[in-house]
């Protein structure tokens, strides 16, 4: 109880101080909401770039891929000679390869004509490397002749797809290649891409003429349920060209991940807006703790004169700063989810609010909040009982 | 004697500009007496209180209050000494964010053993003893110049000091208020036979007086 009091007299104090000048309270806790929806939206496009650059990979039905050793990241690939994957034949646990063809390309807006880029898949059909059940239904028809799918959720500057192909409006062009669209699926974007449609291997040259069957961007191996992938994955290494890097399912998405994360410097505007919130949070809070320190100064040297020690004052305005994150947090954390849903519905990024977002945000604000607190405490040296009387 | 006082002397400044304010003072008073001090604007008055209070620093000569030497004492010996002194300021010095209620607590906050109901059943009863069992969800700043004072002395006496130390606490209310607020000070002090050195510059308060002294230029005279 004595412990507990030790804490809870001081925090009450804080918390009637703080209640008492409402207007001042509000300007605090405006300054730790602004900090945290800062942050909240840092850390949520940081993450969902980078679940969304994994998107692509995630859908890949493979065990193991090869990618060329210069391959920065699935959107800018070095090609690698067909004649590699086929090799990997030769090992007994490989049971099934295929090649999987990919380039940027513009794409004609079917109702304004106007020309955005997205990310062309070509594979053999029959095949079913990408894990997306739409694809699959439409395997016999993706065979024809100048016919690609569309992914519904690529961004809405493309045109409404599914509205247009219900008006039968179903020809456009790719790469200014003239193809019919069969319909649409569902993979999601990146930031490397706004749009993806989807091709078979041999239409794939057609809409890229200069493009070579034989070159290839991304090998995608199958293995025998009961193999082992490491091990395979090692001995491939010692037969294939050095060149040629052997990734298991998980390593291709770090590859991918770490692209975004240093190569391009998107990791560290992230990180920076990130910080730059924080720094200005903590600026916010540590004026109005000091001001409130420098207004209270009198009253603190009553307490002085009557027996508080210097500690007691120290829990006050740790207390203060404590009260202030989670007066600022709950708002911040409540605007900030409805912001997420904003962004997932208007710029289809993937923004999910998880517990791990919101434990981290606030171990942030916590950590702004106390540095505050601590640089703040210096103040109270201006309180000296003495000069009361 | 509950404080006792010998030859201090004490100065402000240093160097060329030292200041001597206080000349080997010597007071003591004993258990429940209570002495009003007076004194001309400018004598050291403030001063002494504040060294016999534990508040400011004494380096030479000796206070010695409830026991214990307070020059050169540890910042410990200090608290304890506030402790168990009462303060009256001449501003109410009252918080402003807490009710007269939450105002009397605080002293009594700084016992950690009591329950949270025996602190409010205290602080309730000491504010009825001070006529303002109708005032105590009031903040400061609804009360009139008396009521707060009348809080303070009942903040004051709430921790049930040994010593009362009051500067000029009468100065910044009308006559009549004035009064009331001393004679209940004087009352409650008697009752539970605590000592009362109290500054003023009023003379209709020196009957509640068992002893007046005069600070003088430094020096204490007795009247
Ligand atoms: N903090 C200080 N620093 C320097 N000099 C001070 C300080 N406080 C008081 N003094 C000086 O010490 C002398 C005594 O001051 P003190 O406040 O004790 O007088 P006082 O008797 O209480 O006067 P009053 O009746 O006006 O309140 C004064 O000359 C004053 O200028
Ligand atoms: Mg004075």
């Amino acid at each position: 109880m004595r412990i507990f009091n030790r804490w809870y007299f001081p925090a009450r104090l804080a918390w009637r101080q703080l209640i008492h000048d409402k207007p001042k309270l509000i300007a605090a806790i405006s300054g730790v909401l602004f900090a945290c929806v800062l942050v909240f939206m840092q850390l949520g496009f940081k993450d969902s770039l980078y679940t969304s650059a994994a998107s692509m990979p995630l859908k890949l039905d493979g065990d193991l891929f090869l990618i060329h050793q210069q391959s920065e990241a699935l959107w800018r690939t070095v090609q690698f000679e067909r004649s590699e994957l086929m090799r990997t034949l030769g090992h007994p646990a490989v049971t099934e390869v295929a090649p999987l063809y990919l380039s940027l390309a513009p794409f004609k807006n079917i109702d304004t004509r106007v020309k955005r880029t997205l990310m062309v898949y070509g594979y053999d059909p029959d095949i079913d490397l990408l894990d997306v059940e739409a694809i699959k239904t439409m395997k016999h028809a993706l065979r024809v002749k100048d016919t690609v799918m569309f992914d519904e959720y690529s961004r809405p500057e493309f045109g409404p797809v599914r509205d247009m192909l219900n008006a039968g409006k179903n020809r456009t062009e790719v790469n200014d290649y003239k193809v019919t669209i069969l319909g649409v699926f569902q993979l999601g974007i990146s930031f490397a891409a706004d749009g993806n449609i989807v091709t078979s291997d041999l239409n794939f040259m057609r809409i890229f003429p200069n493009r070579n069957i034989n070159e290839i961007d991304v090998g995608v191996i199958r293995l025998h349920p009961d193999t082992s992938v490491s091990q395979v994955q090692s001995e491939l290494r010692e037969q294939l060209n050095e060149f040629v890097k052997v990734y298991d399912y998980d390593q291709i998405r770090e590859h991918e991940r770490r692209y975004w994360e240093n190569v391009a410097p998107i990791g560290f505007i992230f990180n920076f807006g990130t910080v730059m919130g924080l720094v200005v949070g903590m600026v916010i809070v540590y004026q109005i703790l000091f001001t409130e320190i420098t207004n209270y100064r009198f009253e603190f040297a009553t307490l002085k004169a009557m027996g508080y020690e210097h500690h007691y004052f120290i829990r006050m305005v740790f207390a203060s700063a404590f009260i202030l994150a989670i007066l600022g947090f709950i708002p911040g954390l409540l605007l900030s989810n409805s912001l997420y849903d904003l962004a997932e519905s208007q710029i289809f990024l993937p923004m999910p609010m998880t517990l791990e977002k919101i434990a981290t945000v606030f171990a942030f604000i916590l950590f702004m909040c106390a540095t505050a607190g601590f640089l703040a405490i210096h103040r109270l040296k201006a309180a000296n009982p003495a000069d009361m009387f | 004697m509950v404080i006792n006082v010998q030859n201090l002397n004490f100065s402000f400044g240093s160097g060329s500009l030292t200041q001597p304010v206080l000349k080997s003072i010597d007071l003591g008073i004993q258990k429940g007496e209570i002495v009003l001090m007076t004194g001309p604007s400018g004598s050291g008055k403030t001063t002494l209180l504040t060294i016999i209070g534990g508040l400011r620093q004494a380096s030479n000569g000796s206070v010695v209050i409830l026991g214990e030497q307070l020059v050169n004492s540890s910042e410990l010996t200090k608290v304890k000494i506030r402790r168990q002194t009462g303060y009256i300021f001449q501003q109410h010095n009252l918080l402003k964010s807490l009710t007269a209620l939450q105002n009397v607590c605080m002293t009594l906050e700084l016992q950690l053993d009591l329950t949270e109901s025996q602190r409010q059943y205290r602080a309730q009863h000491i504010l009825a003893a001070v006529g303002l069992e109708d005032r105590m969800h009031y903040f400061p700043e609804a009360l009139s110049g008396g009521q707060r004072q009348r809080v303070s002395i009942a903040r004051a006496l709430a921790g049930q000091p040994k010593i009362i130390l009051a500067d000029e606490p009468t100065a910044s209310l009308d006559r009549q208020s004035g009064h009331d607020a001393v004679e209940i000070l004087k009352r409650l002090a008697k009752e539970s036979n605590t000592t009362i050195l109290l500054v003023t510059h009023d003379y209709r308060i020196l009957n509640i007086a068992d002893r007046v002294v005069e600070l003088e230029d430094g020096v204490v005279k007795a009247v």
